[in-house]
């Protein structure tokens, strides 16, 4: 029972050792010749495209890229990923790269860092092109900070209308595009052109290293604020054919808060206007071949949800018990079993591999808190081994596979059978004794 | 009549004896089928077992129509609390759960919960839980609460097989066990998810009835022992010990009486009521009742009477002289009486023994409760009994109670008195109160049984001893005289066989109809958990209305968790458990003037009732209102019960205000305080401007079939919180009071 666990994962996570070894190269040598940053605030969970021209102008090889965050965006930066771009137009392929934060000596005003590893050193006089993706959580707030059932969610975002960079950047434009047209105010940093659903800053050039121009956009946000507060999964393995997922949500509607009355009729006759930031359900995406799905609060099953399933993936949209207004918190459970052979591999050497996506199934959400449980065997008597991941501020970009492995001996799959079978056989040998021995002490 | 039978059936299995079977069957290296056979009373031992196991299964699952249908929940309102205290007792422990002061509900009074229920039932589930834990069984505690009382049922259908057995044979007892496994009196309390102490009470009683036959049968100190624990066990569990505690002293007296006094019931009621009332002192809501109140000491005068005859019997062996003896007799009584009627006039005076409570005097007399003492008559299940709902509970129970009466009285003997007397006052008592009629199904089962079994073994002694006569003329030496005189008979009624024939057919044409009427009932009627609420839509499909828990969920996770909530009292024991919020009064009606405060706060004006709720501090009012989906149990329909409740405290809810020539009504001609009253506001705040049914005007209440009287509402103290999706439940916010500038 004791056979050795460990656990990998496969992409972002908990590679923190390669930090050490990276090179360091002076950030004057390295300037942006193009920068282009496209902003997406169309949800509660902003996506930032960077692509950058970084030339090398020094003498020295550069292996590795900054990228520079305020220190008020990174502890709500959720993923920060990029790429090379190698080849021309439409032989354009993307390498990943590996992004780890970094700590730089004299950053000024708390900048934090992120370097970006290059595949091969940039030599003198080259140029790569880089793809970043980031993606920020909890960084709208909304304003006014509560609204009542007829009025519109309007949020803030705050930014910098200058991408910040430890380098000095030749020419940059940053687009934001916002889920409406109805922007009631934003911050002008010439050039600025606001048209339809778009905002653009820029093109500015040469700016030097750390630059900054704070600006606020003031703007209707309807979408869902659907945050996670916590939500545990737990895997259970029974080799018998089944892997039972059960997750524990905690699920609360981050937008502005509701205030006031909540008027039924209002929110039934008029739902175009009324209620407009609420939101009634929201879709879960699960492994396909799922089978006996509940979902459920404390207090019972809750009738509305519908599961729709197809080869490639099931949907299950989940609605819960009433619409959830500003502030308004609902917990529930979602369980479902999967098919072991889809997940579970055993190897040649009699391990067992299994791969299970990491994230949260429900679509365009905020977890802050995550917790992935993973056990095998029930009805277990001498405990259980479990291994337990935790993350927080998780976004759906971070639905990647995990992988565990372990030994198990197939043999103990017989240990309940054997169990029930010899409990039963107990008392069947205990009635026939009963009825077999005369235990009156009166002959 | 078992070797009358052994005789009959024929079958022959030689004289091996059990062991020597065996050791042939194992050690013969030829083993042949004939070798396994087995004796006659080996396959009836078989038989009855395996017709036991099938009744203990049957009763189980016959029971799961509701977890089936809709899912594993606790049902209705009673449960909640029960479910409530149990997941408390699993949680903290016995100390916490014995010491426990709620203060979550009657606010701001709260509620020592340890001293003020039955904890039977929860000590139950928690040990059956507990038991399944030790076993390494994941189940959650809601899976066992709602299995309970289905596997108490079938614990039922054991012991009454052992009743039915001691009674009558063990004929009868099979009977009764599958028809008390189905019988819908008693699964209309047992269901699935009926979490309350009805399901294990029933057990405990018939249990405590058996076991006290079984005493009075033997003479034995150890079956009196364990009737003194079934009782005890029936005292935690329910209020309806007190029919036992009456019950059981009135069937000694008729013994006593009838001169079938004997040392075996004196022993039997001597251990049990002493014992018995111990034990029960242990349980705290019940503390010293036992000698303390009126409803208790019936039983205390028949056990010092017993005394007394005891001692009169040995005086009289030591008397020789009878003209002496009747003198002495003549002294004694007298002075026992006297000495006995002093006391309880003393008792009674001087408060020590309290007198009759409401609950029992509207037993005895069924109009006592509609005159002095609403609340008990405004709960439906409190109601007398209408014949159809006896026909309905019983079925052909109904017609086989007479004559399994008529059995019992023709083999009359200690046992088949108790359950005659059990059976004719639990039938009185389910005439009076509909809820009681659960108390008299077991006496109805256990007679019917013996009518059933009695008569299905008279014919079929008829029809075998017919063919046994036809068939070999020689064996009529063997079988016993009365059934060769009953051949004798059958020349001379020809058509007696077929006669038989023909009866049992309808014996079991009848008895088909009771399983089928049983099993529509119970899918029917009573598999419903009332929390969710099913309808056909317009295209046959089915409509689940989910509103009460919509309501109580958003108030669990939407309300600041110190929020006290009010409603009627009805939904009180949901609030607490679903909602988890404090709440006002609950489904414990201990504290009359609180339940009218609130009546009177809902049935008073909007400003009048302002002040009230403050003083309550109040911050949610919870109205449950069937205008919509045309649910007829809402407030407004309660309405009534909370005047009359209000106005019985406070004289300033005067009825008559709330009516139009004695009729209730909510439309344009409706009393102007009740157009005006909070309740009437709270229920159809901004209904006015739903239109409900098609081709009707808006603010159509589908529930009475009128449209509203007051469409225009303005509410000034309250603002609406929520409203559930189908207008079930709605919630108010009652407004802090307003800034002096």
């Amino acid at each position: 029972m004791a056979a050795p666990l460990r656990f990998r994962l496969a992409l972002v996570f908990s590679v923190f050792a390669l930090l050490s070894l990276l090179a360091r190269s002076s950030s004057q040598d390295l300037q942006i010749a193009n920068a282009e940053r496209r902003i997406d605030l169309t949800s509660h969970i902003i996506k930032v495209f960077l692509t950058l021209k970084v030339e090398n102008t020094g003498a020295s090889p550069a292996s590795e890229i900054l990228l520079a965050f305020p220190p008020t965006q990174v502890d709500h930066l959720a993923v920060v990923k990029a790429a090379a771009t190698v080849g021309k137009r439409k032989k354009k392929t993307y390498q990943p790269l590996d992004v780890n934060p970094s700590e730089q000596p004299d950053s000024p005003n708390g900048t934090k860092y992120f370097s970006v590893s290059l595949l091969k050193p940039l030599g003198k006089g080259e140029s790569v092109t880089l793809e970043v993706f980031y993606i920020l959580t909890h960084s709208l707030e909304p304003f006014p900070v509560e609204i009542s059932q007829s009025e519109s969610q309007l949020v803030y975002y705050r930014d910098s209308a200058i991408i910040l960079s430890p380098y000095a950047i030749k020419q940059q434009t940053t687009y934001i595009k916002t889920p409406g047209t109805k922007v009631e105010s934003y911050t002008r940093v010439d050039p600025t052109i606001h048209a339809g659903k778009e905002l653009k800053y820029g093109p500015y050039d040469e700016q030097p290293p750390y630059s900054y121009s704070p600006i606020v956009i003031h703007f209707e946000n309807n979408n869902p604020f659907a945050v996670v507060e916590e939500l545990v999964r737990e895997v259970e393995i029974s080799h018998w054919g089944s892997i039972q997922i059960t997750e524990h949500y905690k699920l609360v509607h981050a937008g502005a808060r509701h205030k006031g009355i909540f008027s039924r009729v209002e929110y039934q006759s008029r739902p175009s206007i009324s209620g407009v930031s609420s939101f009634k359900h929201i879709l879960a995406r699960l492994p396909p071949r799922v089978h006996s799905v509940y979902y459920r609060d404390e207090i019972g099953n809750i009738s509305s949800s519908h599961l729709r399933t197809d080869s490639r993936k099931s949907e299950l949209e989940i609605e819960p018990r009433y619409p959830l207004f500003g502030g308004w918190k609902a917990t529930f459970v979602i369980g479902y079993g999967v098919p072991l052979e889809d997940f579970l591999f055993e190897s040649s050497d009699g391990r067992r591999y299994l791969n299970f996506t990491f994230g949260c199934p429900l679509v365009e959400t905020v977890v802050d808190k995550l917790t992935v449980k993973t056990s095998y065997s029930y009805l277990d008597v001498v405990g259980r081994t479990v291994v337990v991941l935790e993350k927080k501020n998780v976004v759906p970009e971070h639905s990647i596979p995990f992988q565990v492995y372990y030994n198990f001996n197939p043999i103990f799959m017989l240990a309940e059978p054997f169990m029930l079978a010899s409990v039963f056989f107990f008392f069947f040998m205990a009635c026939v004794a009963y009825l077999h021995i005369d235990l009156s002490i009166r002959k | 009549m078992v070797g009358k039978m052994e005789a009959v059936n024929g079958v022959k299995s030689g004289s091996n004896s059990t062991a020597s079977t065996f050791q042939s069957a194992f050690f013969k290296p030829d083993l042949s089928l004939k070798s396994l056979k087995l004796k006659t009373k080996q396959q009836e031992l078989l038989i009855r077992v395996s017709i036991l196991t099938l009744v203990y299964i049957l009763a189980f699952i016959t029971r799961l129509f509701s977890v089936l249908r809709y899912e594993s929940m606790i049902h209705e309102f009673d449960p909640y609390f029960n479910y409530r205290t149990t997941v408390f007792l699993t949680e903290k422990g016995f100390y916490e759960f014995w010491n426990w002061f709620d203060s979550e509900s009657w606010y701001p009074l709260g509620r020592i919960i340890g001293g003020t229920l039955y904890p039977g039932l929860m000590v139950t589930a928690a040990l059956i839980y507990s038991i399944i834990r030790f076993l390494r069984f994941a189940v959650h505690i809601r899976e066992v609460c709602v299995l309970t009382a289905p596997f108490f049922a079938s614990n039922t259908t054991i012991v009454a097989y052992f009743f039915g057995k001691e009674l009558w044979d063990s004929g009868a007892g099979l009977v009764a066990a599958a028809l008390i496994a189905i019988c819908p009196g008693y699964i209309s309390r047992s269901v699935a998810g009926s979490y309350d102490n009805e399901g294990v009470a029933i057990f405990a009683l018939l249990l405590t009835f058996y076991l006290f036959v079984k005493a009075v049968n033997t003479g034995s100190l150890a079956w009196a022992l364990a009737s003194a624990f079934g009782y005890f066990y029936m005292v935690s569990a329910w209020g309806g010990y007190v029919f036992i505690i009456n019950l059981i002293p009135l069937y000694a007296m008729v013994l006593l009486i009838t001169g079938r006094y004997s040392m075996r019931l004196y022993v039997a009621y001597n251990c049990m009521y002493i014992l018995g009332m111990l034990l029960a002192m242990q349980i705290r809501f019940v503390g010293f009742q036992h000698v303390q109140s009126g409803e208790h000491m019936a039983a205390m005068g028949v056990f010092f009477l017993m005394q007394v005859f005891y001692f009169l019997d040995w005086v009289k062996h030591l008397l020789s002289d009878t003209k002496l003896f009747q003198a002495f007799l003549r002294i004694t009584v007298t002075c026992a009486v006297g000495v006995g009627a002093i006391a309880l006039g003393v008792g009674t005076a001087s408060g020590y023994i309290s007198p009759w409570t409401g609950r029992f005097y509207s037993l005895l007399d069924p109009t006592y409760a509609k005159d002095h003492i609403p609340i008990i008559a405004s709960v439906s299940e409190h109601q007398p009994t209408a014949w159809s709902s006896f026909m309905f509970d019983f079925h052909i129970l109904l017609f086989l109670f007479p004559a399994g009466l008529y059995f019992c009285f023709k083999r009359l003997s200690d046992a088949t008195i108790f359950i005659v007397m059990y059976g004719l006052t639990s039938m009185y008592f389910a005439g009076v109160m509909v809820r009681l009629i659960l108390v008299a199904t077991p006496a109805m089962c256990l007679i019917s049984a013996i009518a059933v079994s009695a008569t299905i073994k008279n014919l079929t002694q008829l029809v075998r001893t017919k063919s046994k006569v036809a068939h070999t003329g020689s064996t009529k030496g063997t079988t016993s005289g009365k059934a060769s005189s009953k051949a004798s008979l059958d020349q001379s009624l020809p058509f007696q066989r077929n006669g038989a024939i023909a009866l049992l057919i309808g014996a079991f044409y009848l008895l088909c109809k009771y399983a089928t009427h049983c099993t529509w009932v119970t899918s029917e009627a009573y598999s419903s958990p009332s929390i969710v609420l099913a309808a056909r839509g317009a295209y046959g499909n089915r409509v689940i209305f989910d509103d009460y828990r919509e309501a109580y969920f958003w108030l669990r996770q939407n309300t600041p968790p110190d929020a006290k909530v009010m409603s009627w009292w009805d939904y009180g024991y949901q609030i607490t458990a679903m909602g988890n919020r404090t709440v006002i009064v609950d489904n414990n009606t201990w504290n009359n003037t609180h339940i009218a405060t609130v009546g009177r706060a809902m049935s008073s004006y909007e400003d009048e009732a302002y002040e009230i709720m403050r003083s309550l501090d109040v911050d949610y009012v919870l109205v449950v209102f069937g205008g919509v989906t045309g649910y007829s149990s809402d407030d407004i329909n309660k309405f009534l019960w909370m005047v009359r409740i209000g106005g019985g405290v406070f004289p300033v809810i005067k009825e008559p205000d709330y009516l139009v020539n004695g009729e209730y009504r909510v439309d344009k001609g409706a009393a102007p305080k009740m157009l005006n009253c909070l309740m009437y506001k709270l229920s159809y705040y901004r209904f006015g401007e739903l239109q409900t049914e098609y081709g009707k005007p808006p603010g159509y209440d589908r529930a009475r079939g009128v449209e509203i009287g007051n469409k225009d509402i303005k509410l000034e103290y309250l603002e609406e919180a929520f409203t559930t999706s189908n207008w079930i439940v709605r919630i108010y916010k009652v407004k802090p009071p307003n800034n002096r500038w």
